[in-house]
């Protein structure tokens, strides 16, 4: 799934405040997984923000409403017609969403409230952690199912670096060597040998942007 | 026993205090409550386990929200008490008066 | 360009070669470059010019080693793969070799995030095995990247790092074969002070027959303080410091340092020059480079040959 961390208070004031009808879109698929922009946050920073304008003597209208998916033409299109009443729209949903939701509403200004930062699982209550960087060339079937491209600092395709020290990454204690992983794993799984041979290099023009995926023909 | 608690409280009633959300308590304050109390039983007996707990670590964040929004942090408070402690009630009840009317009514209230 | 490096020359003859290391300046004055390589002079066959070293801007490797080479030194240039895509090296290998520059070392880098300009994006479109078969390719295939032919060959001598003292252990040595079968001439190790764990690692470098295909040189550093020795062994990942070395600094005191991380410089030297299959020394004095030519000395590796 998409993991966002909802943007500041502060910073989100800051982009509203030229405004005066403001609706707050909260998106209730991955956003609401990570607690960042669902119903509920939605809500919770609805309020917030009514209550922090009226303080501060600002005047402005904020309401708000939630969608299942933005990143779905069938859920967001029934905000068309509503949300000619606002100036601007404060989009909970991941970048893909806040893109979708301004390319539905084309007379109406669209804001980010979050900071999307990656595609991840859920590791532990309350953390998420990145697990793909949609690199277009899954290569996990050389590793063992563990991402370098994603998990390694340095994207390292022969791993682990000189600075792998106790299954520690280099950058910080608090960071797994990705490819000790991979080696325990392997060694786990008698897999050892896929380890062997020098990898050719990473086509990278596989997943850049910008990039599309059509389905064929002949399977629509 | 016949005490009386200061009538400017409005008591909800809910099964725990984990049920308690954000979203209630800025409910409350932006309809224009001077100060919300969250009151749960005592720590180690509660009935669904650690909502008491869950309680209290939600009022801290909330407390912090509160700051962000422009409001004193001191209008929101946890309590722990059982159901039958009358007297620890009236105390909250008059502590968390005496403090909000320190405070000054809620920003938030339609002045009329 | 199509003539043996001067350390090449060394290593194919046989000899104990020394290598030292010198890092561009934070600024423009050529002169700086200047002066450190004049300290070097005759004391190494060869110096490395690092890269950015741990992700800090310094003036270009390549830039610097030209000036090196204006003062008769040969110059071992160090390239990473963090901040250059596969264009931009290719380039850069391609004007090194028209500078006349042979000697080149494949590193993958420390990551932005340790220096200086810590939200730079970061390239990392090869690792270090993959550079070094890039710089075989095109020495030997004469070919790009992308199988084009690729007009007046260079002729690198390809180095390569390798670090006896990082996890997993029992892994070093199979890495080293992959760096090896992807082109390395010449291995630089890192710093070396635990001495019976480097020894360890030769003898599984030695199991695998991997020092007969590949020049290893040990690398060590002269420990300025009791603090600098501290600092590595918290801070520097990768390094191992044992307690010993702090112990020594520490009791040699202010005033008698820098001659104790000397000695025990030298030490080190003499027992890993005794080590099956160590080819060489590579000492890393840095910002320190006038302590080369002592450490050399003492060791008894003065002077270097001419050819």
């Amino acid at each position: 799934m998409i993991v966002a961390e909802a943007k500041s208070l502060g910073k989100i004031k800051e982009m509203l405040a030229s405004h005066k009808r403001v609706l707050v879109s909260g998106c209730n698929t991955c956003m609401a997984v990570c607690f960042a922009g669902g119903e509920k946050e939605a809500a919770v920073l609805a309020a917030s923000l009514r209550m922090a304008f009226k303080i501060d003597g600002v005047d402005i209208e904020i309401k708000e409403m939630s969608v299942q998916r933005q990143c779905e033409k069938e859920f967001t299109e029934p905000l068309k017609g509503g949300a000619a009443d606002f100036d601007a729209v404060l989009s909970l949903g991941c970048g893909a969403g806040v893109n979708a939701l301004a390319d539905m509403l084309t007379d109406t200004i669209v804001y980010p409230g979050v900071d999307t930062k990656f595609i991840g699982i859920t590791e532990s209550e309350g953390v998420w952690a990145s697990r793909c960087s949609a690199c277009g060339e899954c290569i996990l079937d050389q590793t063992a199912g563990i991402c370098p491209i994603n998990r390694c600092a340095k994207n390292i395709l022969h791993g682990p670096c000189g600075g792998s020290q106790g299954g520690s990454c280099e950058i910080s204690r608090d960071i797994p060597c990705v490819w000790q992983l991979i080696i325990d794993r392997m060694k786990r799984l008698g897999i050892m040998d896929k380890l062997g041979g020098i990898r050719p290099l990473k086509d990278w023009s596989a997943g850049l942007n910008p990039s599309k995926v059509t389905k064929d023909e002949r399977d629509k | 026993m016949r005490t009386q608690y200061p009538t400017n409280l409005k008591v909800l009633k809910v099964p725990c205090s984990g049920r308690v959300d954000m979203v209630h308590i800025l409910s409350a304050f932006e309809e224009g409550a001077d100060g919300v109390v969250v009151a749960g039983c005592l720590e180690g007996e509660c009935h669904y386990k650690d909502g008491n707990i869950k309680a209290k670590e939600r009022v801290v964040k909330i407390k912090r929200r509160l700051v962000e929004i422009g409001l004193e942090a001191e209008r929101l408070e946890m309590y722990n008490l059982s159901a039958t402690m009358a007297a620890s009630f009236v105390e909250m009840a008059s502590e968390m008066t005496e403090r909000v009317k320190g405070l000054g009514p809620n920003p938030l209230k339609d002045r009329v | 360009m199509m003539e043996k490096s001067n350390l090449e020359k060394v290593l194919s003859l046989g000899e104990f070669a020394v290598t030292a290391e010198l890092g561009p300046p934070k600024g423009a004055d050529g002169q700086k470059v200047k002066e450190k390589a004049r300290l070097l002079k005759d004391v190494a066959d060869a110096v490395n010019i690092t890269d950015c070293q741990t992700a800090i801007v310094r003036m270009s490797s390549i830039a610097s080693a030209k000036l090196i080479m204006d003062e008769g030194l040969e110059p071992i240039v160090q390239m990473t793969t963090r901040d250059r895509n596969r264009i931009a090296l290719q380039s850069d290998l391609l004007g090194a070799a028209a500078l006349g520059i042979n000697n080149i070392l494949c590193l993958t880098g420390d990551h932005p995030k340790f220096g200086n300009h810590p939200e730079a994006k970061p390239v990392f479109d090869l690792d270090s095995i993959q550079l070094s078969l890039m710089l075989k390719r095109m020495r030997d295939d004469k070919l790009f990247l992308n199988g084009e032919e690729l007009h007046g060959a260079p002729n690198f001598f390809i180095g390569a790092v390798a670090n006896p003292f990082a996890d997993p252990f029992d892994y070093r040595a199979v890495r080293l074969a992959k760096k090896i079968e992807a082109g390395a001439d010449f291995i630089q190790t890192q710093i070396i002070y635990n001495v019976e764990k480097f020894f360890d690692w030769m003898a599984q470098v030695r199991e695998m027959g991997l020092d007969k295909k590949v020049h290893i040189l040990a690398g060590v550093a002269p420990v300025k303080s009791a603090g600098m020795a501290k600092y590595m062994k918290k801070n520097v990942p990768g390094m191992d410091v044992p307690d010993w070395v702090i112990e020594r600094m520490e009791a040699a005191g202010k005033e008698g340092a820098k001659e104790e991380g000397i000695k025990i410089c030298v030490e080190i030297i003499e027992k890993v020059k005794n080590i099956d299959g160590v080819h060489g020394v590579h000492i890393m004095a840095i910002e320190w480079e006038d302590a080369v030519g002592p450490i050399a000395e003492a060791a008894g590796l003065l002077p270097r040959p001419k050819y």
